[in-house]
């Protein structure tokens, strides 16, 4: 028996390994293997922000086809069946390859720093987690290719356009989406254990970095949500390829479920995208305004109220199905109410700056113009609440505004600080200050140039996914273009400032910045490759 | 420092754009109905609580940034929690929308009451055209886009109405409670008038119901709003509301040209005939998916020219119209396109694009078929 | 919390073997639907290779629980990550019951006339609602001729299921309490009553298609049966297997009183499954 025993970890002494990536205990696989075995949080945490980089691009060109083409009326560069494509795949690579992969990139590295574990509790697990996505949108990016195109039907993917009328590439969409969710099920899982089971000697949940919280209550929401999705494309596929009529009145089912159910996924999806940059937001503005966070229990509160009210609300984005009177109430109340925890919150961190002593930093700009631009997008979220309102700005550009603020200048510019903000730690070197204000600054201007004439032309009347439209919203969509080409263009920017960074620069000392107080900052910089093996002693001081 | 000031640059510019956007027709349209006009105060009460809550919250954070800046020498104070004023902003923000919940609610069940309507409707989306049915009135006709494909590609200069002008728009009597009944033949679509403040899905196998009282005669345009299909950008509604007297004159020129049209089923139509209206039905309806030269668009959308199956299986090809295909994309089209029409676009399935079958389908035949499936 | 002894594995080849398998698996089945026979190969590839790497993966961990690289805190991990992986399972099937409720409750009600969206009726006159669906609003489609009673197979298949709930814990108690001849019996016992239930579960499959007229095909009443029982029916399979493990585990001297994880995780997933076959019963066999 023993024979077969894999051989014992060489214990090793925490924190002091500084610049430890090539120091360990034995042989570990070098090259192209160590990066197909590991079982290392920081090393997977890499693969999946590099991971959801490439994607970010992927997507990123599908929408500047989409924008070339909206340029200006007419159609000139793509035929309707592409265009349909383009936006249907931007919006599945954004949500699922490049949002969701990033945050949970960013838990691998950050949540055992933050909470002084050794690595996440199920090391292998989180390396399945993450090689199961390239393996999801390799498949799903392969669609394009296939006889009939790619899934041309919306990211939404409503039935029936998406089971009788879809092209027969829909069966490897749907099988796709299943290894995705696979791997967040099994990624989330690994967070919630490591939260709950590997804090560090004396941290209580309440001494947690809000950054912790956010997600472990976007991993619950992720497990309760993603079965479902699970669900409702497994219904897809029998309807598809079996002959069943789930989403068939023919038979005695309804169009309409799939939406129930898609939504019921749908809308704590949107919250899973947004809780974690809560959480880094929640960590910048007090480290840059060098002041505690203000209303931290009230921040934990509003959180899992959003995650409680998401299950709530979710038909709210079917007011025009025709739902009955009661439902359509209801929800309308309950979507009206998620606007109290979310002010909370952004008052809270406008406490936070009061009478603080606050710098601007590179994170602090992205966080600053998070909070901002996301409260725009919550503004317009609370418009679309209204129902009867609503029934004038549903599908329309008005809606496509509302979530590109929530989702681009609001999650991807938490995304962006919290890399700035943990380059330093991650690499040792604090990322090039000008280039990081010049990314910043295009950055903003791109993305509210590209969104801002978007509830414009809503308001005045355009339909979304149409690849043509009428003379009247052709000034708008010409500026959209504009905007999305320079935001597009400058994210290049932003691949510089990683790449100068890794390489070098300013070197970064274990507390990078002078306001950061979380566990992170007690590690040298960069991190070694094993942190905490022993748990450090907790001091709760701050909550 | 200057970031500071591009950043309040940036709020005061927009800030001073709003208004100058809401004055250029850069908002939504007040409408023509009773419930339009509450639809947008409601928008517009809404809209102007966020902006008020706006210029609190980011007055008061962007004074934070420039009076508490570190560069100045702030000393950051250490308070961290403050009961009571969390109360209070929870608090003040549920009772802004209890008041704003008020009479969203009224106008919501007024959109729901569909009662008494002196006319009702039927409107049935289809890829990628609408139908509208004159219930009890023995009317109806489909509605297509009109704009020339040449304006679309570019090669020709585009119209007014570019993309929202159609060949029979849905005439609609002023004053009158219109109750629309929605439903679609194969995806789902919506049906939307910005100027009437109707949105409503058609879903197949469903029926969903809406209403409007048009207060002013004219032509209100809009569009289909849920994504369809390939051509769910090119398939407008246009509303034509006219004084009561016009609508009636209407309603009777249409009455007799259905029954023309009925008395045309009993006859027997020569093969020129069949294929002149063939033509113009195939044009109008199947050419979107199978194509002008019926070449189609496979896999979805198999090719007519030269397919053998169809050459050589008449009564196949004859189902397969009357009844659809269960399961694929084909509708069936025996309660959207008449005996006569059905038998014309056969016959020239049958005979064009170097289809030479020589067959013709009489309408009688047609008939003959869909009364004997109703039994 | 931690004395600094939780077990970080170096490296593992399993994880990236089992998605490549995973993706091979996923494109045999898309392969075979979409264009036939020729994604067979493939799928069975894809699959032996997942069940040889799951294999694989799992002696790992158990050598190295063997080997005492474990300590409590891991113990806990697993706890955490087996109670969690189980909650994603109820919303598995939370979704088909939530169809299974909104088409009964609401759209079959609507298409014929009753409630909020009665108006739908106008599409389907002669259309009447009934649970079981037996005529489906589009004459084309083929309802059931006639359903199964819920008081004599399926409750044969509840009782199975209820006993085995109750034999395994009976094991589990014995291999608490030492009692190892107890816990091999009982344990084995389980394992057949979970084959009882899957061979019952075949045979009125097999009565569904050629004698009952409920098929796939067979308007939604067909379509939640099969896909309720038919997800439930697999997860029997899974957890017939992962108890014959945990069978030749026992048998092989593995667990002890206080350290068996591996046998209470399997039993967790077992009475998962019951708990999921009572709604099952319940709301597809009798109401």
């Amino acid at each position: 028996m023993a024979s077969h025993l894999p051989p014992k970890p060489t214990p090793q002494h925490s924190t002091a390994t500084a610049g430890g990536m090539a120091e360990t205990g034995h042989a570990r696989p070098r090259g192209l293997l160590r990066w197909l075995l590991t079982t290392n949080h920081k090393e997977i945490g890499t693969l999946y922000l590099l991971f959801s980089l490439t994607m970010f691009f992927i997507g990123g060109i599908f929408a500047l086809v989409v924008r070339a083409e909206l340029f200006q009326p007419g159609l000139q560069l793509v035929l309707p069946e592409f265009f349909n494509q383009m936006t249907t795949m931007h919006g599945l690579i954004m949500v699922f390859g490049a949002i969701m992969p990033a945050f949970v990139g960013l838990a691998n590295w950050m949540v055992p720093l933050q909470i002084g574990a050794p690595d996440m509790a199920l090391p292998r697990l989180n390396n399945l987690s993450f090689w199961l996505l390239p393996v999801a949108f390799t498949l799903l990016l392969s669609t394009l290719l296939m006889p009939g195109g790619g899934p041309n039907f919306g990211w939404t993917f409503y039935a029936p356009l998406s089971t009788t009328y879809a092209p027969p590439s829909t069966t490897f969409f749907i099988l796709s989406l299943h290894i995705a969710g696979i791997s967040s099920i099994l990624g989330a899982i690994n967070i919630i254990a490591t939260i709950l089971n590997l804090r560090a000697p004396g941290m209580r949940m309440m001494d947690m970095p809000l950054f912790v919280w956010t997600w472990l209550i976007t991993a619950f929401l992720l497990i309760a949500v993603m079965p479902v999705l699970a669900g409702v494309v497994t219904m897809m596929l029998m309807d598809i390829n079996f002959g069943t009529s789930f989403f068939n009145a023919a038979g005695g089912g309804d169009p309409v479920l799939f939406q129930h159910l898609f939504w019921f996924f749908g809308h704590p999806e949107v919250y899973i995208m947004i809780l974690p940059a809560f959480g880094i937001v929640s960590a910048i503005i007090p480290t840059f305004s060098r002041k505690r966070l203000f209303g931290y229990a009230s921040m934990v509160y509003a959180t899992s109220a959003i995650a409680i009210l998401s299950f709530l609300v979710w038909a709210h984005h079917m007011f025009v199905v025709g739902l009955p009177l009661v439902a359509e109430l209801f929800f309308m109340y309950t979507t009206m109410l998620i606007a109290v925890p979310t002010g909370v919150k952004v008052f809270n961190w406008v406490a936070t700056m009061f009478r603080g002593s606050i710098s601007f930093e590179p994170p602090m700009l992205f966080a600053l113009a998070f909070v901002v631009q996301f409260t725009v997008g919550g503004f317009s979220g609370l418009m679309l609440a209204i129902s009867p309102a609503d029934f004038q700005y549903h599908d329309t550009y008005f809606v496509v505004a509302h979530f590109h603020y929530v989702l681009v200048p609001g999650a991807l510019f938490a995304i962006l600080a919290g890399a700035y903000y943990w380059l330093p730690k991650w690499t040792g070197h604090y990322p090039h200050l000008r280039l990081s204000q010049w990314h910043f600054w295009l950055s903003v201007i791109g993305v509210n140039l590209t969104f801002f004439p978007m509830h414009f032309s809503g308001l005045a009347g355009m339909p979304r996914r149409i690849p043509d439209y009428a003379l009247q919203f052709a000034d708008f969509n010409l500026a959209s273009s504009l905007g999305a080409f320079l935001f597009g263009t400058s994210q290049l920017l932003f691949v510089l400032v990683i790449i100068k960074c890794v390489r070098g620069g300013e070197k970064a000392p274990a507390k990078a910045w002078e306001g950061a107080e979380d566990l992170e900052w007690s590690v040298p910089s960069p991190a070694p490759l094993h942190t905490f093996e022993t748990p450090p002693d907790f001091h709760p001081h701050r909550h | 420092m200057r970031t500071l000031l591009v950043w309040m640059a940036g709020g005061l510019a927009s800030a001073a754009l709003t208004p100058i956007a809401l004055a250029n027709g850069w908002n939504m349209p007040v409408g023509v109905t009773a419930l339009s006009r509450d639809i947008y105060s409601l928008h517009m009460i809404i809209f102007w609580i966020c902006v008020i809550i706006g210029v609190i919250v980011f007055g008061a954070m962007f004074y934070s940034l420039f009076r508490y800046r570190h560069s100045r020498g702030a000393k950051a104070a250490t308070f961290h929690e403050h009961t009571s004023v969390e109360v209070i902003w929870t608090a003040i923000p549920l009772l802004i929308l209890v008041a704003m919940a008020v009479p969203a609610t009224a106008t919501l069940k007024n959109m729901y009451d569909t009662s008494e309507a002196d006319l009702d409707i039927m409107v049935t989306g289809q890829q990628w055209r609408w139908r509208y049915e004159y219930l009890g009135e023995e009317v109806a006709f489909t509605s297509n886009l009109s704009t020339p494909r040449e304006q679309i590609s570019g090669a020709d200069e585009k119209g007014e109405n570019y993309l929202l002008e159609v060949d029979e728009p849905l005439v609609l009597p002023v004053g009158q409670k219109v109750r629309l009944l929605l439903t679609s033949d194969d995806v789902i679509h919506s049906w939307w008038v910005p100027d009437l403040a109707v949105k409503q899905d058609a879903i197949p196998g469903f029926v969903n119901e809406n209403w409007v009282r048009i207060e002013e005669p004219g032509i209100y345009r809009g569009q289909c709003t849920e994504l369809c299909g390939k051509d769910h950008a090119f398939m407008p509604v246009v509303v034509e509301a006219v004084e009561q007297e016009r609508f009636d004159e209407w309603l009777a020129e249409r009455k007799v040209a259905a029954a023309q049209e009925a008395a045309g089923v009993d006859r027997e139509w020569g093969m020129d005939e069949l294929m002149a209206r063939g033509e113009q039905v195939y044009g109008s309806v199947c050419a979107t998916c199978h194509q002008p030269d019926g070449s189609g668009n496979p896999p979805a959308f198999p090719a007519l020219a030269g397919n053998q199956a169809l050459m050589n299986e008449r009564d196949r090809h004859i189902n397969t119209v009357i009844n659809g295909v269960s399961g694929a994309a084909m509708p069936a089209f025996r309660n959207t396109l008449n005996a006569v029409e059905i038998a014309a676009v056969i016959t020239y399935e049958r005979n064009a694009w170097g289809n030479e079958t020589g067959d013709s389908v009489q309408p009688s035949e047609i008939a003959e078929r869909i009364a004997d499936q109703g039994e | 919390m931690s004395g600094g002894s939780y077990y970080v594995p170096e490296s593992s080849k399993w994880p990236i073997l089992a998605s490549l398998a995973l993706g091979a698996m996923m494109i045999g089945i898309g392969t075979l639907l979409v264009h036939g026979m020729a994604g067979m190969p493939v799928m069975a590839l894809g699959l032996v290779g997942v069940l040889a790497v799951m294999a694989l993966w799992f002696r790992d961990v158990i050598l190295e629980s063997r080997g005492g690289l474990y300590d409590h805190q891991m113990d806990r991990s697993f706890r955490w990550g087996m109670g969690w992986f189980i909650f994603s399972e109820v919303m598995f099937f939370a979704a088909f019951f939530g169809a299974l409720f909104y088409v009964r409750t609401f759209a079959l009600p609507w298409l014929d006339g009753e409630g909020a969206k009665g108006v739908a009726a106008l599409l389907w006159p002669d259309f009447t609602a009934s649970w079981p669906l037996l005529n489906p609003p589009d004459v084309s489609i083929e309802g059931p001729q006639e359903t199964f009673s819920p008081w004599h197979l399926p409750l044969v298949n509840t009782l199975i299921l209820v006993s085995s709930s109750i034999t395994l814990t009976i094991a589990h108690e014995g291999l608490k309490e030492g009692l190892r001849d107890s816990a091999r019996f009982w344990l084995t016992v389980t394992v057949l009553l979970g084959l009882c239930f899957i061979s019952i579960q075949g045979v009125e499959y097999y009565e569904a298609y050629a004698h009952y007229g409920i098929t796939l095909q067979a308007g939604i009443y067909g379509a939640t049966f099969f896909l309720l029982t038919g997800f439930h029916g697999l997860h029997v399979i899974i957890g017939t297997i992962i108890l014959s493990v945990m069978l030749i585990r026992v048998f092989r001297g593995h667990f002890t009183t206080d350290d068996h994880f591996g046998f209470e995780a399997a039993a967790w997933y077992w009475h998962f499954v019951d708990v999921v076959w009572i709604g099952l019963f319940i709301f597809v066999y009798v109401f």
